[in-house]
């Protein structure tokens, strides 16, 4: 079948999907898209999370033709989609359906979106070997990232990092809602994502470091 | 040579060169990780690309009359079926320590979920659908599953033909390796005992559970070799034990680290990389592999599950006169790491106290059990829990706080191994005790709200808890325990760095080129901090991990900034010395300082002890390279001895102490871990935001064994019952409590930077406390873990 639909503010077109092929392997394999990463592909792990019309959800549970017409924001867009919701423009995937949905907010979306950080495009997928043979490390440009991202290096709650792409979607999505969480709040937000490699204090002072530096920015 | 990027780290003005050791620099990898570009093995593609998939035995141990493939090689966009007859080589075993394993099964099972058949298809379903259309006449044999029925009289022997280097010195076939260990006379300090307490206890079977699955990408190069991309922990071992399988010369089959999403000790062993190899080299395509969570569980070696039985004896003053122990682990089908692991239960065993009398036996066994290998904590694990019981319990016997009685035992620098080892490196046991218990207490009853109502969020068992706070009450508990750091028993555990030094741009560069496998604990981070150190410079760059440089050993044992980063500072150093003699040749006429003063480099720059600077590192280089590859060992160690268990075997010890507080709702039997203080020696912190996380990361996992992690392998038929992340349960961050850490920095005067490796010795502590915690709050004896609802409620 042919699913359609919108990534990270692109309109994008996946042909011959498998009836039961998830959102998570269409955007992994079919879109070139392999931030949101494939831990349980179960809905145990949290690692998969992606927006869906700006909800949090585990892309491995949602099959490939619930997401037709819809909006995904992954990993790969979620720097591009918090700059626009500072500005108060369209973010792609707002929760607010007065804010950003429908067809015409997509048009809209697509037509001032930029590239975005992976490739994109309906013929790409994965990860190419010349990338696979050297990762070098990237300059930390604030400017390039949003401020959970840049919370999460500073803070220290990356480490193998494979957690890391669903904790941001969720993170995210939580300070969206409540720009001053508590720890419960967080550890709430967060109870479905696992972690195994930080024991999760680091991620907690992230969040808090990203919501401090928000309420000092206004 | 790749072309080289800027580091993030900005380019200081000042003579000091920012970035270097001791300062908590960010990770180089860590933007490409928070923006999804970060390459993990799963995220590999290639044009033209197959998915393999591996069929696995659903039983433990079978008799194979015959395998049918015709029906699953007939399906569409099926390239390639294998089984054990189309193994191209001589050699159809591998196996870290003992060549045991098969690479698919060859006329009998061992485990359930061992490798059978592989399938490559052009999409993933395709090739489970293929795989389940393979027809497999199994005939079931009986389980051996536990110490009684290996060693039982009629006991079906796993490796009858066993031609290993232990085989000799094992009492029984079906026990794999044993390790004795005598020193003193216990029998004769027991008569000296006024107390004596022993006990039993039990460790089910934990999972590293690392989040990124096994994968790789295998693609066949034009040579007739292959191009291996993989997660891994120890290329080059995975080299030694792939090539001969595929019949090819190690120059043949090259590997390239992809990203690894944490390992733990589950990487150690070969997964699916023959498998994907097979399939690329048969197919003359790439082959990608990625394990689903449920294969995952099936594709790597476990913590060995144990049981232990030990003996303390004490002086009335609260001195142990002697120690007795057994230890039994399962080592299950095959041998993987689990010779090792008994070496370090036995020499581990009695902890970090000074008992000069002990009578110590550790052995693995085979089983039908699932394989067991490495784990965070390595055999120390089993017995910290023991031992740490054990400690409550004398001390309870005397009448002492149980903090005290161990400080009173605890060893200290110049003590005396079991194994006879002198410990030469400061070992701050009673001090850690004495940090933990020092830390402030959370508030009684966190979960009371001000208004005095229950937060339910907060009480064991958070909102599903149907009581509010009746049956809720609080424990304190307290364990220490002493990890040994590198491979042990005389193993020649070397590393190899290659550090190239050039001016790009105008300005100095050092590329640092190691095959360590960056799992998550942040070698890379150190590893570039080190070489600014040494060479002055601010941009440096980490070549990509792969078989074009020496081995760097395993990522594992706690070992990889002791000893990579041990091998890059030695190569810094021969890089400097270099190109402080291209300086002398170059301008050392202009200046006496050249010949007559300790020359530092810094900031770019060659300075002098007095802060003079003499030259710009780019004008020295002018245009050339300064390129140095070594290997570099630490002081060796010995094997122990096959009857006494003496010798030198450990390269240096490692310490953590945890205090944990836990509240138990004894009518639910539920446990709420409130919070989980650590307190650590790591004798340089190199970056000590990165020490803090590997502490936390550890603590969490030693919680999970003692509350929640179990893979249950059903006696009667040894299957794996919960191979899911839905039944094997790790902690989440509502199970996980705040974890304050307390970082001790005594230097080890025999390792770089006087450093102590970090990434074990946290687990190993962290679960006894929690047990002993719930002890406090329950009164009940809880010899097993994961302590489960039922042994609290008695039901
Ligand atoms: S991969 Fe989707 S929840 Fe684990
Ligand atoms: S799982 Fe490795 S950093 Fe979270």
């Amino acid at each position: 079948m042919r699913v359609n639909l919108t990534v990270n503010g692109r309109p994008q077109t996946a042909d011959d999907v498998w009836e039961g092929e998830s959102l998570l392997y269409v955007l992994r394999e079919r879109l070139g898209l392999p931030g949101s990463k494939n831990a349980c592909e179960q809905g145990e792990c949290g690692s998969c999370t992606v927006r869906l019309d700006g909800v949090p959800v585990c892309a491995c549970l949602v099959a490939a033709g619930q997401a037709e017409g819809r909006e995904v924001v992954t990993v790969e867009g979620l720097a591009d989609f918090a700059r626009r919701r500072a500005e108060g423009g369209c973010a792609g995937g707002s929760r607010d359906p007065g804010d950003c949905s429908g067809a015409a907010a997509d048009a809209a979306c697509a037509s001032e979106t930029p590239s975005g950080a992976a490739s994109g495009g309906a013929t790409a997928a994965g990860v190419g070997l010349d990338q696979a043979r050297a990762w070098r490390p990237k300059p930390a440009d604030p400017a390039e990232l949003a401020p959970i991202q840049k919370a999460f290096i500073d803070a220290g709650a990356v480490q193998c990092g494979f957690c890391t792409p669903g904790l941001l979607v969720a993170a995210d999505e939580l300070l969206e809602r409540n720009a001053e969480p508590s720890d419960a709040d967080i550890r709430e937000a967060l109870s479905g994502n696992l972690c195994r490699c930080t024991g999760y204090e680091k991620i907690l002072d992230a969040v808090r470091l990203a919501a401090a530096r928000a309420e000092r920015a206004v | 040579m790749a072309e080289v990027t800027r580091t993030p780290v900005d380019i200081s003005q000042g003579s000091r060169t920012r970035g270097g050791i001791g300062e908590s620099t960010p990770r180089p990898d860590g933007t490409l990780k928070v923006t999804g570009e970060f390459a993990y093995a799963s995220d590999l593609w290639h044009e033209d690309m197959l998915w393999g998939h591996t069929l696995r035995s659903p039983h433990a141990h079978a008799e194979i009359r015959s395998i049918d493939v015709s029906e699953a090689l007939a399906q569409a966009g099926v390239y390639a079926v294998l089984t054990h007859e189309d193994l191209p080589a001589e050699t159809k075993h591998y196996g870290l320590e003992i060549p045991d394993t098969p690479v698919l099964a060859q006329g009998r099972v061992r485990h359930h979920g061992e490798p059978v058949a592989l399938v490559a298809a052009d999409h993933p379903e395709t090739a489970r659908r293929a795989a389940a259309k393979i027809r497999v006449d199994y005939v079931e044999l009986p389980v051996v599953t536990d110490e009684a029925t290996a060693l039982a009289p009629d006991a079906p022997l796993l490796h009858p033909d066993r031609e290993d280097g232990h085989a000799d010195h094992v009492p029984h076939p079906n026990v794999l390796h044993r390790q004795p260990i005598v020193r003193g006379d216990a029998a004769a300090a027991r008569e000296r005992a006024d107390v004596i307490v022993s006990g039993e206890y039990e460790l089910g079977m934990q999972d590293q559970a690392f989040l990124g699955p096994e994968s790789g990408l295998a693609v066949p190069a034009e040579d007739g070799g292959v191009d291996l991309y993989i997660a891994t922990q120890w290329l080059h071992s995975d080299l030694r034990q792939i090539a001969p399988v595929l019949g090819l010369p190690p120059s043949m089959v090259r590997m390239t680290l992809s990203g690894v999403g944490g390992a733990f000790g589950g990487r150690e062993d070969v997964s699916m990389q023959i498998h994907a190899c097979l399939l690329a080299l048969r197919t003359g395509k790439p082959v990608k592999m990625v394990y689903n969570r449920f294969e995952s569980f099936f594709g790597h070696v476990h913590r060995h599950p144990a049981k232990l039985w030990y003996e303390h004896g004490a002086t009335r003053d609260g001195r142990l006169t002697h120690v007795k122990c057994r230890i039994v682990l399962d080592g299950g089908a095959y041998a993987s790491a689990s010779p090792a692991v008994v070496g370090n239960a036995a020499s581990l065993s009695i902890g970090p106290y000074a008992v000069d009398d002990v009578d110590i036996e550790a052995l693995a066994l085979y089983t039908n059990n699932p394989p067991c290998g490495a784990m965070r904590g390595f055999g120390a694990v089993q017995a910290c829990f023991a031992y740490e019981a054990q400690m409550d319990k004398v001390a309870v016997e005397l009448g002492l706080d149980p903090v005290e009685f161990r400080q009173r035992n605890a060893m200290s620098q110049g003590a005396v191994m079991p194994t006879g080892q002198v410990v030469d490196s400061p070992a701050p046991v009673a001090e850690l005790l004495r940090r933990v218990k020092a830390m402030p207490l959370p508030p009684e009853r966190q979960w009371e709200t001000a208004g005095g109502a229950a937060d339910v969020r907060a009480l064991p068992g958070g909102l599903s808890n149907t009581t509010h706070g009746e049956g809720v009450v609080r424990g304190v508990g307290y364990a220490v325990g002493i990890k040994n750091v590198g491979f042990s028993e005389g193993f020649d555990d070397y590393s190899t760095a290659r550090v190239r030094l050039e001016a790009i741009a105008g300005e100095p560069v050092a590329i640092v080129h190691t095959a360590m496998a960056e799992v998550g604990q942040g070698g890379v981070t150190v590893h570039a901090q080190i070489a600014r150190t040494e060479l002055g410079v601010t941009q440096v760059t980490i070549h990509p991990a792969d078989t074009q440089v020496g081995s760097a050993g395993s990522t594992s044992a706690s070992r990889q900034t002791y000893v990579t980063g041990g091998a890059i500072k030695h190569a810094c150093e021969a890089v400097r010395a270099r190109v402080l003699e291209l300086g002398r040749a170059r301008f050392g006429s202009y200046h006496p300082a050249w010949a007559t003063a300790e020359l530092l480099l810094e900031g770019g720059k060659v300075v002098t002890d007095g802060g003079e600077v003499l030259a710009d590192l780019v004008d020295v280089l002018e245009g050339e390279s300064v390129d140095i590859e070594l290997e570099w060992r630490h002081r060796p160690t010995q094997p122990f001895d096959r009857v006494t268990g003496q010798g030198d075997g450990h390269v240096q010890y490692s310490f953590a102490a945890h205090r944990a507080v836990v509240e138990v709702d004894t009518e639910l039997g539920l446990v709420k871990v409130v919070e989980l203080a650590c307190a650590q020696d790591v004798g340089k912190a190199l970056n000590p935001l990165s020490v803090v996380g590997q502490i936390q990361g550890g603590t969490a996992q030693g919680l999970g064994l003692a509350v929640m992690e179990e893979i249950v392998v059903d006696p009667r038929t040894a299957r794996v019952r919960n191979p899911s992340f839905t039944d094997y349960l790790i902690p989440t961050i509502l199970d996980t409590p705040t974890i304050p850490v307390d970082v001790l920095e005594l230097a080890d005067a025999h390792a770089p930077y006087g450093l102590r490796g970090v990434g074990e010795a946290p687990t190993l502590s962290s679960t006894p406390a929690v047990v002993s915690a719930i002890r406090a709050a329950t009164g009940l004896a809880l010899n097993r873990v994961p302590v489960r609802p039922e042994h609290l409620t008695g039901t």
